[in-house]
């Protein structure tokens, strides 16, 4: 598989990331470098192998309903680069009609 | 006549979003509650902080397999969770947990009633679990979007129903009966306005006749199920217009706007989302077992469809009875309970539907809180059939009684009161002889024919006991007398 420029802007517009000039071909060197040495994989025969999604053979780890407080509401907003008192805030991205 | 708009079948789906009455949330144990000051139902698996690992809401999975049973729907034994990935604000994580290829339930049917009361089923494509998504507020802060997590993480239920539908009324149907059925299971509070039940429409149109559907069109943003039928008929006659015109339309997402009842353009769907779908690693597959199936069948409480049928074939109900009482589960219950108390069913729905129904009405209460047991309401309805209170006394007296009273056995409120019918024979004949003696002439009146004036003679004797005389008791004694 082949990461070109137009794989890029595709996946940057799903991640909301922007790539101009150099850092865009960096970014396709780096995806492409990734890629072949993963392919390494490849050389092995898969064929009667199932896809691997767990690391244990457990099942139904399941929880009580119940509420367990785990951190407060000014916790919850420290490491937001932008808050009130209330709110995360982010960039305004829907324009007033 | 025939107008443009009969020569197309409109093809309608719809995938409903049930939000579930949970203690906490789907994969961790912050607070699922409506309500409550931003941003304080948090923890750090809603928050989407790195490292950290969700755990999965038994109660989730009994409230699905709840509906999906309750949908006559097939259950998934292997259920795993899936990641579907995109960007946006009100999702921390970047991917909702949701089921892809596993869902669990698939198949069943919600079956609607038509004007003509005949029946439909609404066939099922599939019910999944799923997250809510926090909410965004755009109008607070002029270059700001706020960002709400309260709601991230609430559990909901996807329900997709097969494109089955054909006209907005069944639509309307459709989304009534899933709201009772989320209210008689208790998985959810079915409030269209605050958004714990949502709908969306997928809307096409084709010739009558054809095989193959039109452009599929989305709309969203309807609270209530009014507005649902309202978007499906504008957005009808929006594409049987266009077609009629020659036009092509879009595939695309459109939003309801209630306050002009038309829909407009939300996004083009033409470049696919791109969820990216795979296997969520971090909650291990739930394997449902036929047992386990089984332990929630029991607990499912009588539903509205086999009660209406048991309330018209078994107890000869009419339709519109029934279908009134199964309308509210605390309605029907309270019938229930009633009827297994007395055998006058025809009583039964009467004082259930008039006499409680407006005092309800009145108190502004709910059927919970109203004080007077069914047991006590049956025990009324047999002193009525009885004869020892007439139904009047009973609506009038005694009913007014009970609801000061509600332990007080209404037989003791009728006698302490002196309201119990006096039927014998010789006291009723005594008054009957008093009104004879007052009236000589209107007495005369009737021997000659005029057989009108029994109700006056019926209205004095009725006087003189006190209005607790049984009518049908007086009407033959005083018969009896004036024909001697």
């Amino acid at each position: 598989m082949k990461i070109d420029h137009k794989t890029v802007d595709h996946l940057a517009h799903l991640a909301r990331l922007e790539f101009e000039n150099e850092s865009k071909e960096a970014i396709v060197n780096d995806l492409n470098r990734i890629l072949s040495f993963v392919e390494k994989l490849d050389e092995l025969n898969t064929d009667n192998v199932s896809p691997l999604i767990y690391m244990t053979d457990e099942t139904n780890v399941l929880r009580e309903d119940s509420i367990h407080e785990t951190i407060s509401h000014a916790q919850a907003l420290k490491n937001a680069p932008k808050k009130d008192s209330d709110y995360f805030r982010v960039p305004k991205f829907v324009e007033k009609k | 006549m025939d107008t443009i708009y009969d020569k197309y079948e409109p093809v309608i789906g719809l995938e409903v979003h049930i939000q579930l009455l949970t203690r906490s949330k789907a994969y961790s144990s912050d607070a699922n509650e409506y309500g409550n000051m931003p941003n304080t139902n948090i923890d750090p698996i809603s928050l989407g902080h790195p490292g950290t690992l969700p755990k999965a809401n038994k109660k989730v999975i009994e409230h699905a397999v709840k509906l999906g049973l309750a949908c006559n729907c097939h259950i998934t034994e292997v259920n795993q969770y899936a990641r579907k990935n995109y960007f946006y604000a009100d999702l921390p994580k970047g991917y909702q947990i949701t089921q892809d290829k596993t869902p669990i339930c698939t198949g069943g049917h919600i079956t609607i009633k038509n004007d003509d009361g005949t029946e439909k089923q609404i066939f099922l494509t599939r019910i999944h679990m799923e997250e809510d998504a926090g909410k965004n507020i755009h109008d607070q802060a002029p270059y700001h979007t706020l960002v709400d997590l309260n709601r991230a993480g609430v559990p909901l239920l996807e329900m997709v129903s097969e494109p089955d539908i054909r006209k907005s009324e069944e639509a309307y149907k459709y989304l009534t009966e899933v709201r009772k059925l989320v209210r008689y299971l208790d998985i959810c509070d079915g409030n269209m306005e605050e958004g714990s039940l949502r709908c969306d429409a997928n809307i096409s149109v084709m010739k009558k006749g054809s095989t193959e559907f039109g452009t599929k069109v989305e709309v969203k943003n309807m609270n209530s199920i009014r507005n649902v039928q309202r978007a499906i008929e504008y957005e009808i006659k929006r594409q049987i217009d266009l077609l009629e015109n020659g036009e092509s339309f879009p595939m695309e997402t459109r939003n309801f706007d209630a306050v002009t009842g038309k829909t407009h353009s939300l996004r083009s769907k033409e470049a696919a989302n791109d969820y990216r779908y795979f296997p969520e690693p971090d909650l291990q597959p739930v394997i449902i077992s036929e047992k386990y199936i089984e332990q929630v069948r029991s607990t499912l409480p009588p539903l509205p469809d086999f009660l209406f049928k048991k309330y018209v074939n078994q107890y000869g109900l009419s339709e519109y009875d029934a279908g009134v009482i199964t309308d509210s589960k605390s309605i029907a219950l309270y019938f229930e309970d009633l009827i297994a108390n007395t055998t006058n069913y025809k009583a039964a729905v009467n004082w259930l539907m008039g006499d409680i129904k407006s005092t309800l009405n009145q108190e502004a209460l709910s059927i919970e809180k109203f004080p007077v047991k069914p047991a006590q309401i049956a025990a009324l309805i047999q002193l009525i059939d009885e004869n020892k209170i007439s139904h009047t006394v009973a609506s009038q007296k005694v009913y007014p009684k009970l609801l000061e009273q509600p332990d007080k056995s209404p037989y003791d409120i009728a006698e302490q009161n002196n309201w119990l019918q006096q039927n014998d024979a010789n006291s009723l004949n005594e008054f009957i002889n008093q009104v004879i003696g007052k009236y000589p002439d209107k007495v005369q009146d009737y021997k000659n024919g005029k057989t009108n004036l029994l109700g006056l003679f019926m209205g004095e004797v009725m006087k003189l006991s006190k209005g607790v005389a049984d009518p049908k008791l007086i009407n033959e004694l005083l018969k009896k007398k004036l024909e001697e």
